[in-house]
């Protein structure tokens, strides 16, 4: 076992954001932690860094406690690309990170390996986004983690530097254990072997890519209606700017039915809804 | 300690890759040397000793305050600084860091005023009192330093910075910095000794002439140190348990 929470709870004054969590990452693959903003992500994360400590309940890292700096030698963060100290060359960047570690990878190597040997003597500052994604993301693996935490790894990148990043991921995950926080579901399909969804501070599901892929498959059936018979298989009606959304596990379905029943619709949509949505359904919100 | 040193480079590296930082903060210090004391007590060699010991000790303080007050401000602001927290060291290391750095630019600063008063006026030092100035100017330093730290824990980076720019004037003025010993307006006489840039500017003053400090000054020097320490630890605890706990 490289990591866990046993029943884990973490109030900010009235807010709960962690409400009896317990999590295990045992070693190897890489899990998705997956949910909408607000759902207690980066909590249970900071608490796995040991940038938190829990209101009740334990935490333990590579055997320790997290907020021992000790537990955190094998262990690699993304800082969040935006405040990469923009002065600092990249080559820098990597180099101070690398000291804190006993046994780092050589500057040159991670800066090869994550295509960034080019830009070593570029100060952070003048890089793109997508190329201080990339460094945000090395620097996690310069200490020769054991375990990865990556938090939203590529939000923001488009799509082709976000595939590229992807490759190199999964190419250092077959040596490391990743934890991994996304938005997007594809993000997830891509890289993870187990999805753990989280949802007001609880788990709400734990279990394969395929099996979570299941459970969030609802579509956004979008039209302007004036008049609505009762529907099968709708899980939600939205009523905004005129239009008529409903969100069903079955669209193919939906529609079949709506033509079936003769609705007089026009302005049809189909469009997969977003995790966030498919959430909010599925918990009842 | 090794983590401690790397800490101080980058900070420096990253201090100094902004020139017009370093300059700004060696600036002003230098020009009230050439625009106050060079030109009116350039060559009474008592009085532009003092004079420059003056500027020694209000370059210290701008340096303290802002360094500290708005560089912490602006790195609690900075997602980075969390980041550095996650690594495998404690928060020692970079609290350290930045105090090392703090004097080296404190040092940066002086070095202007230092040279200014050697070349175009008639102060004279030793270099034994040299020595010793710089001594008490680090313990000087101290209820600046504090006071620094005590604004960028405690406020957010814009507060912090007027804070800082409101409270440096009225402590220079009204510790007496800008005037020779004695020499102050009368109010300005009366209200130094309770002001901890009158305590800190008279040690450099005796370190460095025939100056006898105050018991007042001194007593006054060791509460404003120990009030400004408690509150910037104050300040430090209520910062980590809002963000680190």
């Amino acid at each position: 076992m490289l990591a866990r929470t046993v029943e884990v709870t973490k109030r900010f004054g009235d807010t709960l954001a962690l409400d009896h969590v317990s999590l295990d990452i045992p070693e190897g693959g890489v899990v998705g932690l997956l949910g909408p903003n607000g759902a207690g992500k980066s909590t249970l994360l900071s608490l796995f860094v040991g940038l938190r400590r829990p209101t009740s309940g334990t935490v333990e890292l590579l055997g320790g406690d997290p907020r021992d700096p000790a537990s955190r030698r094998r262990i690699g963060v993304t800082p969040q690309e935006t405040s990469l100290p923009g002065t600092l060359r990249v080559r820098e960047c990597v180099a101070f990170v690398a000291a804190h570690h006993p046994d780092p990878v050589p500057v040159g190597e991670l800066l090869e390996r994550f295509g960034l040997a080019d830009l070593a003597k570029r100060q952070t500052g003048g890089l793109s986004g997508g190329q201080r994604r990339r460094l945000a993301v090395a620097l996690a693996f310069a200490g020769r983690p054991k375990l990865v935490f990556l938090d939203e790894p590529t939000t923001g990148l488009d799509v082709q530097a976000r595939r590229a990043l992807w490759d190199t991921v999964r190419e250092f995950a077959t040596e490391n254990t990743v934890v991994l926080t996304s938005h997007y579901l594809e993000e997830i399909e891509a890289l993870a072997d187990r999805v753990v969804v989280l949802g007001d501070g609880r788990i709400l599901a734990d279990d394969t890519v395929a099996a979570i892929r299941g459970m969030v498959g609802i579509h956004r059936v979008s039209l302007v209606v004036d008049d609505l018979p009762a529907l099968n298989g709708v899980v939600s009606v939205e009523h905004a700017d005129g239009r008529t959304s409903l969100l069903t596990p079955d669209a193919d379905e939906l529609v079949r039915e709506l033509i079936h029943k003769d609705v007089q619709f026009h302005g049809l949509q189909v469009q997969p809804t977003t995790l966030e949505e498919a959430f909010l359904t599925l918990t009842g919100k | 300690m090794s983590l401690v040193l790397t800490h101080t480079r980058y900070r420096i590296i990253e201090t100094v890759r902004i020139p017009v930082a370093v300059l700004g903060g060696a600036f002003f210090p230098a020009a009230s040397m050439l625009f106050f004391v060079v030109p009116f007590a350039g060559d009474d060699p008592v009085g532009a000793t003092y004079a420059t010991a003056s500027m020694v000790m209000f370059a210290v303080m701008t340096s303290s305050l802002f360094t500290y007050g708005v560089g912490v401000a602006d790195d609690r602001a900075q997602p980075w600084s969390t980041y550095v927290r996650t690594l495998p060291a404690g928060p020692g290391a970079a609290f350290t860091g930045r105090i090392l750095t703090g004097l080296t630019m404190m040092g940066i600063s002086l070095v202007p005023v230092v040279i200014i008063g050697w070349l175009f006026t008639a102060a004279t030092a030793t270099p034994l009192q040299l020595l010793l100035a710089l001594g008490v100017v680090v313990l000087g330093a101290l209820p600046f330093t504090f006071m620094g730290l005590a604004i960028g824990y405690w406020l957010p980076t814009k507060a912090a910075l007027a804070v800082a720019q409101i409270t440096f004037f009225p402590l220079a003025f009204g510790g007496g910095l800008l005037s020779a010993p004695g020499d102050a307006p009368g109010f300005v006489e009366a209200i130094a000794p309770y002001l901890p840039t009158r305590g800190a500017v008279e040690l450099v003053w005796a370190a460095v002439g025939d100056f006898r400090v105050s018991a007042t000054s001194m007593i006054a020097l060791v509460a404003w140190t120990v009030a400004m320490a408690a509150l910037a630890a104050w300040a430090y605890h209520r910062d980590e348990g809002e963000r680190f706990s």
